[in-house]
């Protein structure tokens, strides 16, 4: 499990990658730039404490150095610092914007390494992939939700009765062989 | 193991370049044993999740490299079983193509005529539907409008897909819960079994190493059934032949590794590596245009907002694919069903940075619904090289399933960024006019660019040095090793590959069943087609004697 701290980190981490609304007006990781849940609260966390990720071991890491980051970030633009929460949430949006785009830009030595952090945080707002895809459905799950995503039949398989416009919508290539490959 | 196991033929990997050759020689008489590294699974167990250890985790791989990501399946039944079943043949005009090289990539003996016939072998075994208007999905019917109202054609794809089983629910990544996909499974794999080959899953070949007679005795690890990045054990097995098909981002891999036991590999082993030159851009339909320009309507009040159903890609724009134009100016622009989950990520918001995340990006995701996926295919310049090999399989894994870090290094040259540009431009011109969508292509600043048609690491050639294999697909300096799937195809062939490895490996069987034959395995060569069908046979059979060594 992890402890306040970390958790704190990763949640302002993933609501930057998709940003969300404030759970309650003390949210301190959120920082509530979204009317509709973001990554948070599409379970970013939830899915990087599963350790099918491969990520889980390396969360406080992963917390320590963002927040180091955060701490050399604030210095190098003059940004004042609240010694009393995580450094990077402690940021304002735009900063943890900024930071985070320094991090993932190429040629950035960790570049790899936040951009796998930034990969799951995101998976989890676009395919809830801590959660059986129908139940994430039925349950409104934020990023599904969002994307509409449409519901399965009742047996959690997709299926589509009408797919198609079903009438000839351009010429094909004239030298198409008989095949239907190009000649 | 005290006691070594032995066999006629070992083949790594099941996908195309590996079934095919073990239905030819299982039905000729050869005994053979196919060692998949990825499991496998009866259609029931195709699920439609996204969640981590599903099928969809389960039976493919995602093995980010330095520039390069690619995507390759990872079960019994390999690409087959997760592809999205385009199965066009290759332009005339790839096959003469020179590329890097500045000379012909491709063996002299290879051109489209020369391989038509093989083809026709591959579409005898595999049912491939000339889809219709009516089975084109409604994203598909999109781009077609598009295109023809932008002055272009364009043409519903061939596809290895029974349409009346298909219900579109675009989870072929997953594998098809409906048996409408024509994946090995129905065909060349279970005839190969019903003549006596053996599949063995979770079985993950690490090198190759010599019998001191001729022979090849293949090293393997078996992998746990559900955290890849444990084994359980391993052993070895001896054959007088090895049919290599472990696909384009594992074969050279295996060889690298088994070169300090067999000896120097051809200089092209691990290099030459082409991404089929694809890359994807996302549309972002705006729905009243659609309807006021384009004149569609689904009939529910919807004029498209139909990105989540069909059946992957079903029509294409092969304007560019013309001869007389100038290499590395031709391409096709194919619509594609992408799922989230994996790309979407790499979906560029347009508007300031951030793109790829923050609040545009979210916003771009409400309109999901609306997106068109248009794939790219130009001709790269073959930039891929593998380094050093990791201490197991292909990549180190990170996930339990499907995510690892290769060694990949592709540094794409002007000639590639050029392609691209153009091919960017044209979905920018056909799209954005009259105001029916905002186009923006993937980045590749986050795993690179991105292929799911990994081509040419080990490559067939007339030249020694800038191929690995000779026209026959025999490693070169290591006599009785074939390559015989997409790492031995040259070069970007502008299409969907899987029709061109599919017809290579036909075309490869002669050899190999030969040179079994030369190492005393009882073994002949003239099998049909897996359901018993002979016309490929009989077209093919005067070329048959083109395809042995005297």
């Amino acid at each position: 499990m992890l402890d306040e701290t970390s958790r704190v980190t990763l949640e302002a981490f993933a609501d930057t990658i998709v940003p969300g609304n404030r759970r309650s007006p003390q949210d301190l990781a959120v920082a509530g730039m979204s009317p509709t849940g973001g990554a948070v609260a599409a379970g970013a966390v939830e899915l990087l404490e599963w350790d099918a990720t491969g990520l889980t071991d390396g969360l406080d890491d992963y917390a320590r150095s963002l927040n180091g980051h955060a701490h050399a970030h604030a210095d190098q633009h003059g940004l004042l610092v609240d010694d009393d929460v995580p450094a990077f949430a402690g940021l304002p949006f735009e900063e943890r914007t900024a930071l985070v785009r320094v991090l993932t830009a190429p040629g950035h030595p960790e570049k790899s390494l936040w951009v796998l952090l930034a990969l799951f945080c995101y998976m989890a707002y676009d395919s809830a992939a801590h959660l059986h895809t129908a139940d994430a459905v039925a349950a409104g799950h934020p990023g599904l939700t969002a994307m509409g995503l449409a519901r399965p039949d009742a047996d959690g398989l997709w299926r589509f009765p009408a797919w198609s416009y079903g009438r000839p919508l351009a010429r094909p290539r004239p030298d198409t062989t008989a095949s239907g490959s190009p000649a | 193991m005290n006691s070594v196991e032995h066999t006629d033929v070992v083949v790594i990997g099941s996908g195309f370049g590996g079934a095919i050759p073990a239905y030819h020689l299982a039905a000729g008489g050869a005994r053979v044993v196919v060692l998949e590294r990825g499991p496998h699974l009866a259609a029931d167990e195709y699920e439609h999740d996204f969640k981590l250890g599903s099928s969809y985790t389960r039976i493919f791989d995602f093995v980010v490299g330095d520039g390069m990501s690619v995507l390759g399946g990872n079960c019994v039944g390999g690409g087959s079983v997760v592809y999205f079943a385009a199965m066009p043949r290759a332009p005339r005009f790839v096959f003469e193509r020179r590329g890097s090289i500045h000379r012909r990539m491709w063996p002299a003996s290879i051109t489209r005529d020369t391989l038509e016939p093989w083809y026709d072998r591959v579409a005898e075994a595999i049912p491939i539907t000339r889809q219709g208007w009516e089975d084109v999905s409604y994203a598909g019917g999109l781009w077609a409008a598009a295109c023809h109202h932008a002055g272009r054609t364009a043409n519903p794809v061939p596809a290895a897909v029974d349409t009346t089983a298909c219900v579109n629910c675009n989870w072929m990544m997953a594998g098809c819960r409906f048996d409408a996909k024509q994946s090995l499974l129905f065909n060349y794999l279970p005839a190969a079994v019903a003549h006596g080959a053996e599949i063995r899953p979770l079985h993950e070949v690490q090198s190759i190493t010599g019998t001191g007679d001729g022979g090849y005795r293949v090293h393997y690890k078996t992998v746990h059934d559900e955290d890849y990045r444990l084994t359980t054990g391993e052993g070895s097995i001896d054959a007088k032949v090895v049919v290599l098909a472990a696909g384009s981002a594992a074969t050279p891999v295996i060889l690298q590794r088994s070169e300090a036991a067999l000896g120097p590999m051809p200089h092209a082993v691990g290099r030459y590596f082409s991404g089929n030159g694809e890359r994807l851009n996302t549309a972002v339909l705006n729905e009243d245009r659609v309807r006021e320009v384009l004149g569609l309507d689904r009939g529910d009040g919807l004029a498209y907002a139909a990105n989540q159903i069909g059946k992957g890609p079903t029509v294409a724009n092969w304007d560019r694919l013309d001869g007389s134009l100038p290499e590395y100016t031709r391409y096709s622009l194919e619509q594609l069903y992408f799922p989230p989950g994996l790309g979407t990520i790499l979906a560029l918001a347009g508007g300031t940075d951030p793109t790829w995340f923050g609040l545009d990006k979210k916003e771009m995701l409400r309109h999901w619904r609306s997106w068109l996926i248009i794939f790219q295919m130009i001709e790269d310049d073959n930039e891929g090289v593998f380094g050093p090999p990791p201490a197991r399989g292909n990549a180190d894994r990170i996930s339990q399933q499907m995510l690892g870090v290769g060694r990949l290094s592709y540094k794409p040259t002007a000639n590639t960024l050029g392609a691209w540009a153009l091919a960017d431009a044209e979905c920018k011109d056909i799209l954005e006019r009259d105001g029916l969508a905002t186009v923006t292509p993937w980045t590749n600043d986050l795993v690179g660019a991105y292929t799911v048609h990994p081509l040419a690491s080990c490559r067939i050639g007339d030249d020694p040095h800038t191929s690995a294999l000779d026209d026959l697909h025999e490693l070169r300096g290591h006599p009785g090793i074939f390559v015989t799937d997409g790492s031995a195809v040259p070069g970007a062939l502008t299409v969907n590959p899987a029709m061109t490895i599919s017809a290579l490996a036909e075309r490869a069987v002669p050899g190999i069943v030969r040179a079994a034959q030369e190492r005393g395995v009882r073994v002949t060569y003239g099998a049909p087609a897996p359901d018993g069908s002979t016309a490929g046979r009989r077209a093919t059979a005067p070329l048959v004697p083109t395809l042995l060594r005297d």
